[in-house]
């Protein structure tokens, strides 16, 4: 591994590295066309039209007018171009505000003003309070005596809360004034993208005192983007600079997602283009063939006897012009533009707006809105996701006593209000552990107040909780503690925080108490991290039995303990601790094994439940999209029992014999292994059955499974609609989301934390929450949602309507460019097959461009059925996942159709123009006519619902079509001068355009009437509904829903323990009936409530029966 | 004053509400309908009552107007004589080619024509050639619209080939193939031993008189190379006034065509007879294209073409027909629109 040194102060070593110039740009004045046009002829589509246009060079061969195909090819091409140059010119302005920003740098012992892109690798950079930081700097000094600043970095990682971040040793206790002399070393690992780990260490030249190495962590550091916040001023040296820094390194472009429908218009693109290919080849080979018979007879044609050598190319490259326009230039036009539209309306939407935290949705991926519509598994967080995370100290067990019980909160509990007040020693000390162990900062305002900022929703829960009990955390000056306890101030001294990693899954100080000079190992983590860790002989069997009891309530548990330690003892690991901290490699590694080494023998003092309350609407939300056919995967960090809970809560497992839980699980891998075999086996069997069966794995099984029986559990994730998975890390959750995608299957995965943002990245759809835990996930995200529950909305309305709306537009894109292309095909049977166009350049472009693109535009706006029929049935989702408006066989109608109305087109105008009327230019226009008719005629037919803006559109189009055509029949130099007043004049034109249009719908008409009535789709018969008898209709429904409500309340079996059964019935009973009452509307009342309080009084009843 | 005041503590106070709200809430989207996709829409279905009386409505729409059409064309006088093989001796019968290349042979040839019902003036003179492809690629771009239109750009020959210059190098005025093979038969007739005369003035469109063919543009090196085409143009006469190229160099889209070569003043009484000399100068032996001398009279619809009276009929019967059966069908089978019974969902008792 490289290693960079940073002399600190030194003009004279400076220039190795580059300065701050931050630059985002992806392009160069002069490197701007090259570039760009390369990074746009990198698609196939692009170097397919470049080819054609390029073709059509070649006067011999072309058809028509190179400009009908270089127009709106360059048109396509400077709207992409001047979009990217835009966009970078923005980079360039935002830049440039960075780079020229005024900021206090030391130069030659003395603060100068410069701008910020002249900070130097080792300068020194002075910051006042609420200066955004220009690079990243390791902090030397801050105004506040305990060598603290906070540092706000939202910018950089989403997170809201303020973080503190102190000096390094070495650095304590320098003047002012010494700090622009200081002269030192810093050597530290070269660029990289982590912002959560700078492993360094620092060495001060004389006459700085401290010749040791002092190790630096992220925690010494202020990185660029954030901004200093409650403190005076701060300063720092400048360790990474410009593009090198943490956040210009994390800088990047995603790789670019495709959605299912895409991937379908490019096969199908794929398909007509060997169909093109198909009828060149014939056609070409006809052509040299008629020529060589016919051709040579015509004396006016005038063939020569010998032609060159590429003579037998010729006419099959005019065919291959003359249908290039079977693919569409305009769709890719179109479908970006409709595309960006459905994430507006997204962004738009007022019923994902969340009131509580003011946040809109947002469609940060504008291109992916189809793949919502296409969902086939979701992959949701729990907490944070389901739940609110917000967190509620509810009840807690001291040393083998359980409080809280009775009225479901602790803190009103009169025996812990007693035992408090009475100083009972294990529970002081169970206080302490609660109040100390932890990493909130107490801030006080200016009124006294003091006020709590935590990185962790449940530290602030359990500082609070401590506080109500009369232990106040009330100051935190570096290494101090203060605590007030009872009105007397107890003060700590800090020596060491052993932090917490989601590996370690705990997290423990070292202080040493003021009063007594006891040094006190002070604990707290999950159960399995703690538990192996208590004193041999403890009876822990009553914790054991706690935690079990509150993870079936659903609450979160922590447990703590503590450990008295010898002085000598603590020496001893102290000098160990230290040395693994200032290690450069490895050091998370090496310091979790040191953490090892002092965190045992612990006496356990007791466990704490916490309540994360379920989010608004999470269980109907789920209950819907599970009806909509979208199979649930709950993957999460926390407890098994925990999750069940929860997910039971939230409708995530069924009831009625249909629910049925099976555990994956075991001590060896063996055990799994056979319970995983034993799983799949009940899965095949019950998979004909109408039962609904779910499985649960937790992490360390998982983690077995996926390494060595990876098939088997392919095929159980086939079979199976739900999964719990337990205990997973951030990585294995990305893991199953690949494995899912590796079936096929279109993922969402959904989440609002740090540890989701892989396997959002990772989904076809990423969904982030913007919740409490940050914005990390939201960032990451494709979609960032306020609530849980405007999933329903975002994938039922908007993926829906978006799936339907490009399903619709992409066909008829082919279709029109084929009526046209078939038109040309059969005009050239009746021209010696030579390749002459019958259409004239400005025709066939406007018609590609224009005509036929606005009007389809407007479907943008089109709504089969409205949204409320929509949240009623979501089962027809089923039509968009299963792709059923968007595939080969509903192609081929499109295409069949664009035949039929070629030849509809085609053969009734050169009968009603037959003998003295069949002039080249009006017969053109009379065919041209007559798709536009049609045109108008098909796209208001499959359009679903009129707004004014598409009668415009349509029949506006189709006014300008004849507008635009009878200008340019006024112009004398023009082929088609005067053609279009001579054709309106005549009484058999129009009579030919209300034929053509009567034949070509006339079968549409009744094809699609016909399936509408008597082979209708779910989606005509909601339609029929809502149209005839919507109230009525939507009662009944109601009605049926009630009904099979109270068929699914009747018992639960969950396999395993048989004997919990009569906990979770209850829990169903008053759970239930919640949504329909819900949707009447009539209650407002929170469900959740008297949920909790019977499921409590359920459980107590059931523990005094045991 | 009592009541102002409480009017005013309450307006503030609310007031106050609202003044934190907005900040709060900045991030709302601003409401529109458009924005909520929730534009006024609506939404047609296909009823069976809507479907039906569609179909009738095309249907007694269409079967009149066929009807008009199909007598519009059959007020239309046509004579049509073929006379490609008739005007050829029984000697040179079997090498029609080498007939009509041979200059030396005049070719003058008589053909009557007996007039079936009255004709009333104009009868239009159409010459109708078959298997002649006006439209072939080689053929149709054989032309150049600037030097037809204008005397400056007379060596403007671009896109002419192979008739772009004298095998000197002087362009050809007007250049390119169309011009080149330009028809030549000609016909003049007689009812009984008076001359009906032809008018052959405007029967090119004005447009391409006064924009397309220029006043002061006059033929040059036209038809001097070795292979003659068609007809010769008179170089003293500018393109404008020379009609007959106009109307062919308005090429035809389809193989088979008429074009119209003069008019005939005069009416004509069922049962005349017309005695037509023409002279068989053009060649179409050489790939089997018959042609056809027509008169015509015309109608408000065009010439005879049975066409769109057939089509419309055809289709208002069918319209009705449709119509019929979706009624019987609708009345034998009546299905409950929107019954949700019909809901896959709602059969299956697996709820999924």
């Amino acid at each position: 591994m490289m290693k960079r040194f940073v002399y600190i102060n030194d003009d004279s070593s400076q220039d190795s590295y580059c300065d701050n110039r931050i630059s985002n740009r992806k392009y160069t004045l002069l490197n701007f066309l090259p570039k760009n046009l390369w990074e746009q002829f990198s698609r196939f589509m692009n170097q397919y039209f470049l080819l054609i246009a390029c073709l059509q060079l070649w006067s011999l061969i072309t058809p028509v007018n190179p400009a009908s195909t270089w127009g709106p090819l360059i048109f396509i091409f400077a709207v992409s171009a001047t979009k990217e140059a835009w966009d970078d010119y923005n980079r360039y302005l935002s830049d440039k505000q960075a780079n020229e920003k005024e900021v206090w740098v030391v130069k030659e012992g003395i603060r100068k003003h410069i701008q910020a892109q002249d900070i130097r690798v080792g300068s020194i950079v002075w910051l006042r309070e609420n200066d955004e930081v220009p690079c990243d700097l390791v902090l030397i000094g801050t105004s506040e005596p305990q060598g603290i600043c906070y540092v706000e970095t939202a910018a950089l990682d989403g997170e809201t809360d303020l973080k503190t971040r102190v000096i390094p040793s070495a650095c304590i206790g320098l003047a002012p004034e010494q700090l622009h002399k200081i002269k030192g070393v810093i050597e530290c690992p070269n660029p990289d993208k982590d912002i959560r780990r700078f492993d360094a260490n620092m060495r001060l030249f004389p006459p700085f005192i401290d010749n040791d190495l002092c190790p630096l962590t992220i925690n010494n550091t202020l990185l660029q983007s954030c901004y200093l916040r409650n403190t005076e001023w701060a300063c720092g040296v400048a360790v990474y600079t410009g593009n090198e820094t943490k956040l210009g390194m994390s800088r990047g472009v995603p790789e670019p997602k495709l959605t299912a429908v895409d991937a379908m218009i490019d096969k199908l693109t794929g398909a007509i283009f060997l169909f093109q290919i198909v009828v060149v080849i014939v056609l070409g080979f006809s052509g040299n063939i008629w020529k060589d018979t016919e051709a040579r007879k015509q004396w006016y044609v005038k063939y020569p006897d010998e032609g060159p050598w590429y003579e037998l190319l010729i006419i099959p490259l005019r065919f291959e012009l003359l249908c290039s326009i079977m693919i569409p230039i305009s769709i890719k036009v179109s479908l970006d533009l409709v595309k960006s539209l459905y994430a507006k309306f997204i962004d738009w939407d007022e019923e994902m707006y969340d009131n509580d935290t003011n946040t809109p949705s947002h469609a940060a991926n504008t291109a992916i809105s189809e793949d919502l519509g296409q969902v086939e598994y979701i992959l949701t967080d729990k907490t944070g996701t389901l739940t609110e995370n917000r967190m509620i100290f509810r009840r807690c067990c001291i040393s083998g006593i359980v409080y809280g019980n009775e009225s479901g909160d602790a803190l009103k509990d009169v025996e812990l209000l007693n035992a408090v007040a009475k100083n009972v020693p294990d529970v002081l000390r169970f206080l302490t552990v609660m109040t100390i162990c932890n990493t909130v900062i107490p801030i006080r305002s200016n009124s006294g107040a003091i006020s709590y900022k935590a990185q962790s929703q449940d530290e602030d829960a359990l500082v609070n909780a401590a506080a109500r009990l009369h232990m106040v955390l009330i100051s935190k000056n570096g290494n101090t503690i203060g605590v007030n306890f009872n009105g007397s101030v107890i003060q700590y001294e800090i020596l060491d925080v052993l932090e917490f990693t989601s590996d370690r899954k705990r997290m423990s100080v070292v202080v040493r108490d003021c009063q007594n000079e006891k040094i006190l190992l002070l604990s707290k983590g999950a159960d399995e991290a703690i538990f192996p860790c208590a004193y041999p002989g403890q009876q822990i069997r009553t914790f054991v039995d706690a935690v079990e009891q509150y993870a079936q309530l659903g609450l979160r548990t922590l447990c703590l303990g503590w450990r008295e330690l010898k002085d000598d003892e603590y020496e001893e690991w102290s000098h160990m601790f230290k040395e693994a901290s200032t290690a450069l490699f490895d050091r998370e590694w090496k310091l979790a094994e040191v953490c090892q080494r002092l965190e045992h023998d612990l006496e356990i003092l007791g466990v704490t439940a916490i309540e994360d309350r379920l989010q608004d609407g999470v269980p109907e939300t789920i209950e819907t999209l599970r009806k909509a056919g979208i199979n649930f995967w709950m993957l999460t960090g926390d407890k098994q029992n925990t999750a069940i809970q929860i997910a039971l809560l939230c409708n995530f497992i069924s009831s009625e014999p249909k629910g049925q839980l099976l555990f994956i699980n075991g001590k060896s891998e063996d055990e799994v292994v056979r319970s995983l075999e034993r799983v799949l086996l009940t899965m095949r069997i019950t998979s004909s059955e109408p039962k609904d069966l779910a499985f649960v794995v937790d992490g360390w099984a998982l983690e077995v499974i996926l390494k060595q029986y990876r098939e088997a559990f392919t095929e159980l994730a086939i079979l199976s609609r739900t999964a719990i998975c337990c205990r997973v890390t951030p990585s294995q959750k990305a893991q199953l989301v690949e494995l899912l995608k590796s079936c096929d299957y279109r993922t969402l995965a959904i989440g609002d934390g740090g540890n989701d943002v892989r396997m959002i990245q990772q989904a076809d759809i990423g969904v982030g929450i913007s919740g409490r835990e940050g914005l990390q996930a939201a960032r990451a995200a494709d979609y960032s949602i306020g609530k849980f529950r405007f999933l329903k909305r975002l994938i039922l309305v908007h993926g829906r309507y978006s799936y339907n709306r490009t399903a619709f537009l992409s066909q008829y894109s082919f279709y029109k460019s084929l009526v046209i292309c078939f038109i040309q095909i059969l005009f050239s049977l009746f021209s010696g097959v030579s390749g002459s166009s019958l259409f004239n350049s400005v025709s066939l472009m406007a018609y590609n461009v224009f005509y036929t693109s606005i009007p389809v535009l407007t479907s943008v706006l089109d709504k089969d059925l409205t949204e409320k029929t929509v949240m009623q049935h979501p089962q027809i989702l089923f039509y968009c996942q299963a792709g059923r408006l968007l595939n080969p066989s509903t192609f081929a109608g499109w295409f069949g159709r664009s035949l039929y109305h070629a030849l509809v087109v085609f053969l009734i105008s050169i009968h009603a123009y037959a003998g003295e009327k069949c002039e080249m230019e009006e017969l053109s226009m009379v065919a041209l006519s007559g798709c536009i008719w049609l045109q108008a005629f098909v796209v208001t037919l499959e359009m679903n619902s009129f707004t004014i803006l598409q009668h415009l559109a349509i029949w506006g189009n189709f006014v300008a079509f004849y507008v635009i055509n009878c200008i340019v029949s006024t112009i004398p130099s023009a082929g088609m001068y005067t053609i279009m007043f001579r054709l309106c004049k005549q009484p058999s034109y129009w009579i030919t355009m209300v034929l053509i249009a009567a034949v070509g719908m006339g079968p549409v008409l009744a094809i699609k009437y016909f399936r509408y009535t008597y082979r209708s789709s779910a989606i005509n018969i909601l339609q029929q509904a809502e149209r005839s008898r919507g109230i009525i209709f939507s009662m009944g429904t109601l009605e049926s829903q009630l009904k099979s409500v109270e068929k699914d309340v009747a018992s639960l079996s969950i396999t395993q323990p048989k004997n919990r059964n009569p906990v979770y019935e209850p829990l169903l009973l008053s759970d239930s009936p919640t949504p329909t009452r819900r949707s009447i509307g009539s209650s407002t009342f929170d469900f959740f409530q008297p949920a909790q309080s019977r499921l409590s009084t359920s459980y107590s009843r059931n523990c005094k029966n045991n | 004053m009592m009541n102002n005041s409480g009017a005013s503590a309450a307006g503030s106070s609310s007031g106050s509400g609202e003044g934190s709200a907005p900040r709060r809430n900045f991030k709302r989207p601003k409401y529109s309908r458009f924005t909520q996709q929730e534009l006024p829409a609506c939404k047609p279905i296909l009823t069976p009552q809507w479907v039906i009386s569609v179909f009738t409505l095309v249907g007694i729409i269409f079967v009149p107007i066929g009807v008009i059409s199909l007598m519009a064309s059959h007020d239309v006088v046509e004579i049509v004589d073929r006379y490609d093989s008739a005007c050829i001796p029984r000697n040179m019968a079997k090498d029609k080619v080498a007939y009509i290349q041979n200059a030396a042979i005049n070719k003058t040839c008589n053909r009557t024509l007996k007039v079936l019902k009255n004709m009333d003036q104009p009868i239009y003179v159409y010459y109708q050639l078959d298997n002649f492809y006006q439209n072939h690629r080689r053929y149709v771009k054989s032309r150049n619209d600037a030097q037809l239109r204008s005397a400056d750009e007379a060596s403007e020959t671009s896109g002419c080939d192979p008739e772009r210059t004298t095998a000197g190098g002087a362009p050809i005025v007007p250049c390119g193939l169309i011009a080149w093979s330009l028809f030549n038969d000609t016909y003049s007739f007689k009812r009984g031993n008076e001359n009906v005369m032809v008018n052959k003035k405007g029967i090119s469109w004005k447009s391409d008189r006064d924009h397309k063919f220029g006043k002061d543009v006059y033929p040059k090196n036209f038809q001097n190379g070795a292979l003659i085409g068609g007809a010769k143009l008179d170089p003293n006469k500018s393109l404008s006034e020379q009609e007959d190229l106009i109307v062919w160099m308005r090429t035809a889209a389809l193989p088979t065509f008429r074009k119209l070569y003069g008019k005939i003043e005069v009416n004509l009484k069922a049962n005349d007879t017309i005695t037509v000399t023409l002279e068989n100068n053009y060649n179409t032996y050489s790939f089997n294209g018959k042609k056809k001398l027509v008169l015509s009279t015309t109608s408000w619809l065009g010439g005879k073409n049975d066409f769109l009276g057939i089509a419309y009929l055809t289709v208002g019967g069918l319209c009705f027909f449709l119509a019929t059966a979706f009624t019987v069908v609708y009345l034998v089978k009546p299905r409950k629109l929107g019954d949700p019974s019909y809901l896959s969902w709602n059969r299956s008792p697996l709820g999924y």
